[in-house]
């Protein structure tokens, strides 16, 4: 039973990671079928944001809370940067687009070696999230149910967003008939660019949750660049709502798997997990139906 | 000049700057330096294939690359401890002796024909597995990418297997003879340039026949292939096998010529990296991406001794720069030079309306 409960646990914590790296990536996917390889990047640059707000603000508490809108202004202007530079330029070549962004992706790297330097930083967590929580006996780190409450959180507000607000119904309509929505007044450039400043700034969130989890380094996005890309396979390209089963059922069979065997044995079973799901679903969970010939 | 003869010169031209210029020109440690080029022009042929001519990006040639080198680094590992012996950075970690799925490669026979088979056999499986469920484009961009990252993975948590992070280094000797004699390492540059001319022949054949044609078709439009009553997946999947072939044999190539293989040379990034040469040189080429592979691991050294971070710099807006404006690569360019008034081969797959990415 103790094994069972921390197991989810660990499970469930993972999974809330990759939900959040995979969050912005299933909407900026979903929306222009562009492949944003530098979206680890972008979750770097969100890391190495909080380790500045650290080193400006002093306190550890204050400087967390400020981290998390500022990492989302400056992941969020990257990308609305990227979009506006390169990716509008190439948008029926989703696949060029992929290098493209690994092209960015190599750049800012390097930017971020040479300014931060190759060894990894630490930004220390505040008081309120050091230590464990007890809850019917069970005891969890205090950091991974704050990322958890942050991913559900970044979950909710987006999917409100897309539900209810004008925004919302304008990047639904793009994603499912960019043409006739086109026709319809909306502006898709203009919708582009905001899905593309909303996904992008969840990566920055999702790089000041990773602090907690350990130290920052030049290579941190690269780590989860193709879990969180796997997550939006699985999921179904755009689902908001695949993105969270898929995170989330990935995370729990790779604490499974670990728990039994190895981390690299384990990270190699979930990858043929995921090409055997394939042969049943190629779509994935979710597809976005649409009347084209999909 | 007959068109006719441009194919057979050209072929006569890399033949004599290969194995007579090369040699005669190169001190022994340029024409390594060559050789390990060689090495990346021959996986580069093989992604000119699947990527150019099939539209399969695939992000995971350093996985067959190193199949391929880590079959050959056992093997050479294994002959230098001699029969029965025990390879020394296996005996310092570990007391167990020699694992049982080494075994089979104190065989030369057997490592050279799993180092034909292998890596095209998974590649086959994979292939089929994904294309007879018309995963394409993006998704399985992203899969091959996956596999070179567990692949990776699987390798660095196996130090008494693989040697772990460091790799498999220090090899003395190459089927019989001393890697540190310069005429067998002159045969060794030669080998790679023989088999490098080999696979443009090879892929030069595939192109003009039927199936060449079938492949540019699936790129292209790949349901109505389908109509046609021609199975895509078959035909993709051999492009991806062919790829998946020329990458292994790079890679045992490359482990006796370079003298080290590790984590490093078969993950995401050198996976990803090995196709930056090919978009250069003009993807759906036949010489493009040969000469784009030698030319990119060229100015990778060349900028990487005298600058040791502004390689990267380099490389990714080379990948921003030529992809974005340039898709066709530099091959385009000559085209457009050539013959101003007829269009560029088509290096773009045009977006099939079934929205396949």
């Amino acid at each position: 039973m103790d094994v069972l409960v921390t197991q989810v646990f660990n499970g469930l914590s993972g999974g809330s990671i990759l939900l959040l790296a995979a969050l912005g990536l299933a909407l900026t996917f979903g929306q222009m079928g562009v492949i944003n390889m530098a979206h680890g990047e972008f979750i770097m640059a969100g890391a190495y944001t909080a380790y500045v707000m650290q080193n400006v603000l002093g306190a550890a508490g204050l400087s967390l809370l400020v981290s998390l809108p500022i990492a989302f202004a400056v992941g969020g202007v990257l990308g609305v940067v990227l979009e506006a530079t390169l990716l509008r330029r190439m948008y029926h070549r989703p696949l060029d687009t992929l290098l493209v962004t690994w092209g960015v992706s190599l750049v800012l790297q390097q930017l971020a070696r040479d300014v931060f330097g190759t060894a990894g930083v630490d930004v220390p967590a505040p008081a309120w999230l050091s230590g464990p929580v007890e809850v019917l006996g069970f005891s969890f780190p205090r950091t991974r149910l704050f990322i958890l409450l942050l991913a559900v959180a970044a979950f909710l507000a987006l999917a409100a967003a897309l539900r209810y607000t004008a925004l919302g119904r304008r990047i639904r309509a793009t994603v499912q008939n960019r043409p006739l929505a086109e026709t319809s007044g909306i502006s898709t450039r203009a919708t582009d660019r905001l899905t593309f400043f909303i996904g992008s700034g969840l990566a920055g969130v999702a790089g000041v949750a990773l602090t907690l989890m350990g130290s920052i380094s030049p290579n941190l996005g690269t780590s989860y660049i193709v879990d969180a890309f796997l997550v939006v396979v699985v999921g179904g390209i755009g689902q908001i709502r695949g993105a969270v089963i898929a995170a989330f059922l990935l995370g729990v069979a790779q604490s499974w798997i670990e728990y039994s065997t190895t981390a690299s044995i384990a990270k190699v079973l979930v990858f043929a997990l995921i090409v055997a799901f394939l042969q049943v679903r190629p779509q994935g969970i979710f597809t976005v139906r649409t009347r084209s010939l999909a | 000049m007959n068109r006719r003869w441009v194919l057979p010169a050209a072929f006569a031209v890399a033949a004599v700057l290969l194995f007579v210029v090369a040699p005669l020109a190169l001190s022994p440690f340029r024409l390594d330096q060559l050789g390990r080029y060689l090495c990346f022009a021959i996986v580069a042929v093989g992604i000119g294939l699947a990527w150019g001519r099939g539209g399969m990006l695939t992000l995971g040639q350093g996985v067959f690359f190193g199949m391929g080198a880590y079959l050959m680094a056992m093997h050479l590992k294994l002959a230098d401890a001699g029969p029965g012996g025990t390879p020394d950075f296996m005996a310092l970690i570990s007391s167990d002796g020699v694992p049982w799925w080494w075994e089979p490669f104190r065989s030369e026979i057997v490592t050279l024909l799993a180092i034909l088979l292998l890596p095209a056999a998974v590649a086959a499986v994979l292939g089929l597995a994904t294309f007879r469920r018309k995963v394409r484009g993006a998704y399985f961009a992203i899969l091959s990418q996956a596999l070179a990252a567990a692949f990776a993975i699987l390798l660095v948590g196996n130090p008494t297997g693989t040697g772990g992070s460091t790799g498999l280094s220090g090899f003395r000797g190459f089927f019989g003879f001393a890697l540190s004699d310069p005429a067998n390492r002159l045969v060794l540059f030669c080998t790679a340039a023989g088999v490098l001319l080999l696979m443009l022949a090879l892929v030069r054949q595939l192109m003009v026949s039927r199936y060449g044609e079938l492949l540019v078709a699936c790129r292209d439009a790949e349901e109505r292939v389908r109509f046609l009553g021609y199975d895509p997946a078959n035909v993709k999947t051999v492009a991806f096998v062919v790829a998946a072939f020329m990458a292994g044999i790079a890679g045992a190539l490359f482990v006796p010529i370079v003298g080290i293989v590790s984590p490093n040379d078969v993950g995401i990034v050198p996976s990803i990296g090995m196709l930056i040469g090919v978009a250069i040189g003009g993807r759906s080429t036949l010489f493009g991406p040969a000469l784009g592979a030698i030319a990119v691991a060229w100015a990778g050294s060349a900028l990487s001794e005298q600058f040791p971070s502004g390689w990267t710099y380099v490389q990714g807006l080379l990948f921003m720069l030529v992809i974005a404006f340039l898709p066709g690569g530099l091959a385009s360019l000559a085209w457009r030079r050539v013959r101003p008034t007829a269009p560029a081969p088509s290096a773009q797959p045009v977006p099939a309306p079934s929205g396949g990415s």
